[in-house]
């Protein structure tokens, strides 16, 4: 294969149409390259986002041939079998801005509304964690905010309930946060109501997704789940409580 | 033509989102002052989360012998001590904090059996110093602060490109660029500026940086005065990956070597252990055998450590110096081997590269070595700035990270980059904070910004037909030819000529399509900047006629002690790019004392 042809969305929010760019091709040629080559040469006016060309910034986000991934990671070889041609749209969830640029603002606004890290008052300075106590967050860490998973999610995908589910992305800082050996705050109500964790119903596709191999249901929201649900929908818990009035004393 | 543009105000303006521009925001949001942060990209993906290998600072926690004073020596050292000593003392005695403030913000390093943060080796540290998050310390680094920063109700511009510090007399009192999805215009209005915009690696053709890496920071701080230190010094790291061809220059982390990593040649050789290949400054402090070296990652306190973890210009050059007499691999490159440590090891301490090489290049370097050559890495020389307060010497303008100057000398240590942007984005966050309190806005001069507005446009319009990609490349094969590893007065005469024709082709640049997200257009603007900076540095590079650090003249191959006396300096003179040199103020006796003693 010396050459592959690519069929790029062309448009902005008013619309827009694919359109067909012959490219050659070289060894271990991934998509990226392949738009880049479209700039240099064919239309300088392509839009598309990208940083580290390493699959670490997770910038390059995009569905190719229907699948969202990152550009820069996606071999053109792998895509274009038997001379298909390599269909790249931006990412479906998001608005697009232009071409393969979509606005994916949404995620920051909600990142913020996450409050970070709050040490315990008795923590210890420099903090002692055990290796193996912060193994699971450190997975959750290792997050490149590509919006992967937010784009293939279902409910934002087909359901667009944005105003009141944050999300596999935001549900994995939650965890991070959560599971942190020393943070304070109590962000069990926040994980229900704000990030709407009861929306999720673990098709998983969003650990199919990701680029950093988090498994982000099994590990991440299956656990938020759980911990919500100790909290709010355990009804021997929910006894003690009311017994011991310890749900008037808010954490 | 009467263009239209949006107006903001604040107190304290940073441009760039990387580690030093967060940490900047941060301590200025802190000192109560109203902030705004710009961003060529999204918030997060700037280049401090391509950083791998760790953050250097004497925390001592594996090796209790560690202190600021041995750190202190081993940057002077690497800098081969045209670093500022001053810059160095400040930076090795708060990195420490720097990096405990970061784990209270929220990052999660690797442990050690203790638990406290883990810390590992690299080149040219005389002890076990970066504290890291596997390979990738970048992100966990640039996270955290981006959280912290978010947290402090900043203002963030995300995708907003700057091109022009506006000033008010002398003093910068502003900024103008644009937005990148809408093409409109923008200005802020500032007491004081951080400028946190990184370096320039871009203008090379194997490079391990992204697209941002133009110079547009450091050209902006020249453009409105400022003066640039030894802008000759541009880091090339010894490995970067070579094959398949797309992924050529992309990063190979140092903690590879400081996990044990092994450098081979195509005979199978063991090169670095070449007794030409070691510098006199280093001899005796490395191990001698590969038994040595083999016993050292058990056993860190009676052996040396290995010649792979030399500093970085040292085995940069060895690599080069290797494949130029013909003892090179398949593609080009060296071997560089980690299998011997065990997949598993591999896997859990540096899963990135894993990642990356299985990915982008089919290789399993569980199983096999990785092919890796030299790639532009970083820029050690910059905006000179004032040690405390990280002011340049134009007033109200400041600078922090790899767009300043004075910590790395000659050449960077591995690690020092992420402790630099902490230590430094603080005090300059600080700083700016300092004299934006006493100071009240200038006045923003509309025709500086009416002429910034139509340079940006002048494209669109122009009859020429010079294409800013095509442009942008035939630069990168001049440097990549003229001012690479190894350089002479021959090769850097052309590719200064070279260069001086390009800025006049520049003038006839072309662009089509509309002003939204369009990268043609951002490209041409890119290449004024990447121009001017190529030239700044070549003409450094031919004035230092000797050979220290990443300057390797082979037609001055010597050290001259004469040059390790000054600095040099580059400023703006009418529309010439002036070359000086400037004597270094002597170190005080107490840090001098510290090389005598052998501490």
């Amino acid at each position: 294969m010396d050459k592959v042809i690519l069929k790029v969305f062309r448009g902005d929010s008013n619309g827009g149409t694919e359109q067909d760019y012959e490219v050659p091709t070289f060894e271990g040629m991934v998509v990226l390259d392949a738009i880049h080559y479209i700039q240099i040469n064919l239309d300088s006016t392509l839009a598309c986002r990208w940083n580290c060309k390493a699959a670490k910034c997770g910038s390059c986000s995009a569905e190719i041939n229907g699948v969202p991934r990152l550009m820069c990671k996606t071999h053109v070889s792998d895509m274009a079998a038997n001379g298909r041609p390599i269909v790249v749209h931006p990412l479906k969830t998001f608005p697009v801005i232009r071409d393969l640029v979509t606005d994916v603002s949404w995620n920051y606004r909600n990142s913020e509304k996450i409050k970070p890290l709050q040490l315990a008052p008795d923590a210890p300075k420099p903090l002692v964690m055990q290796q193996m106590d912060v193994d699971r967050i450190q997975e959750f860490r290792k997050c490149i905010e590509c919006f992967l998973c937010q784009t293939v999610c279902h409910i934002l995908r087909n359901h667009n309930v944005k105003e009141q589910f944050y999300g596999p992305r935001q549900l994995i800082k939650l965890a991070n946060l959560d599971m942190h050996p020393y943070d304070a705050l109590d962000r069990r109500e926040m994980i229900r109501k704000e990030a709407g964790v009861g929306f999720c119903n673990i098709t998983k596709c969003c650990t199919e997704v990701c680029p950093e191999h988090i498994h982000i249901t099994d590990n991440g929201i299956i656990p938020l789940k759980e911990r919500v649900a100790d909290e709010y929908f355990d009804p021997i818990q929910h006894l003690i409580r009311k017994l011991s009035g310890a749900d008037k004393k808010k954490k | 033509m009467t263009e239209n543009y949006d107006l903001f105000e604040h107190d304290v303006l940073v441009i760039g989102a990387g580690g030093a521009g967060l940490r900047a925001v941060i301590s200025a949001s802190q000192a109560g002052l109203n902030v705004g942060l710009v961003c060529k990209s999204l918030l997060g993906k700037a280049h401090t989360v391509m950083a791998e290998g760790g953050v250097a600072g004497a925390l001592g926690n594996l090796d209790k012998k560690d202190c600021w004073e041995v750190h202190f020596k081993d940057t002077m050292k690497g800098g081969q001590f045209i670093n500022n000593w001053r810059i160095v003392e400040i930076f090795a005695k708060e990195a420490p904090e720097r990096v405990l403030e970061l784990e209270q913000w929220g990052a999660v390093f690797d442990r050690t059996p203790d638990g406290l943060i883990l810390q590992r080796p690299f080149g040219g540290h005389t002890y076990r110093r970066l504290s890291h998050v596997g390979d990738r310390t970048g992100l966990e680094i640039i996270r955290t602060l981006q959280d912290k920063a978010v947290s402090c109700g900043i203002k963030t511009y995300m995708e907003v490109t700057f091109t022009r510090l506006l000033k008010d007399g002398d003093r910068v009192v502003g900024a103008i660029g644009y937005y990148r999805p809408s093409g409109k215009f923008i200005a802020i209005k500032a007491k004081a500026v951080v400028l946190a915009t990184g370096g320039w690696g871009r203008m090379f053709k194997v490079t391990s940086n992204s697209w941002e890496s133009t110079g547009d920071g450091v050209m902006m701080a020249y453009e409105a005065g400022a003066e640039l230190l030894d802008m000759e010094m541009v880091q090339f790291h010894p490995t970067g990956m070579v094959w398949p061809p797309g992924v050529r220059g992309l990063l190979v982390t140092e903690g590879v070597r400081g996990d044990g990593g092994i450098l081979r040649n195509s005979k199978g050789e063991r090169f670095m252990f070449k007794p030409e290949y070691m510098p006199e400054m280093y001899r005796g402090q490395y191990a001698e055998t590969e038994e040595e070296a083999h016993r050292w990652l058990e056993d860190k306190d009676n052996n040396r450590r290995p010649p792979e973890l030399l500093p970085r210009d040292v085995v940069a050059r060895s690599i080069y110096k290797e494949v130029l007499a013909g003892r090179g691999s398949e593609h080009g490159g060296v071997y560089l081997d980690i299998t011997h440590r065990g997949a598993d090891f591999i896997r859990r301490k540096l899963p990135s590269m894993y990642d990356q090489f299985y990915a982008l290049g089919g290789v399993d370097i569980t199983k096999q070595p990785m092919e890796v050559y030299p790639t532009i890495h970083y820029t050690m020389g910059g905006i000179r700035t004032e040690p405390e307060s990280c002011a340049t010497t134009v007033p109200g303008l400041y600078a922090a990270g790899e767009v300043a100057a004075g910590l790395h000398g000659a050449n960077r240590l591995g690690g020092n980059s992420l402790s630099d942007i902490l230590v430094f984005g603080r005090r300059a966050g600080d700083g700016a904070a300092e004299f934006a309190k006493a100071a009240s806005h200038g006045s923003l001069d509309e025709r500086q910004i009416e002429e910034e507005m139509s340079l940006m446009l002048a494209p669109f319009t122009c009859e020429g037909k010079e294409n800013p990609y095509r442009l942008t490349q035939e630069l990168q094969e001049a440097m990549q030819e003229g001012a690479m590893i190894a350089r002479n007065e021959e090769g850097l005469s052309k590719c200064l000529q070279t260069i001086l024709s390009l800025q006049e082709r520049a003038k006839n640049l072309h662009v089509d399509g509309a002003r939204e997200y369009n990268p043609g257009w951002h490209t041409a603007r890119d290449i004024r900047y990447m121009l001017k900076t190529s030239e700044v540095i070549v003409r450094c590079a031919l004035e230092r006629k000797e050979s220290r650090g990443a300057q390797w003249r082979t037609d001055y191959p010597d050290r001259d002690p004469e040059w390790g006396k000054k600095n040099l300096i580059a400023g703006k003179e009418g529309d010439q790019v002036k070359v000086s040199t400037r004597p270094m103020s002597e170190m005080p006796p107490e840090l001098a004392k510290l090389f005598e003693e052998g501490k």
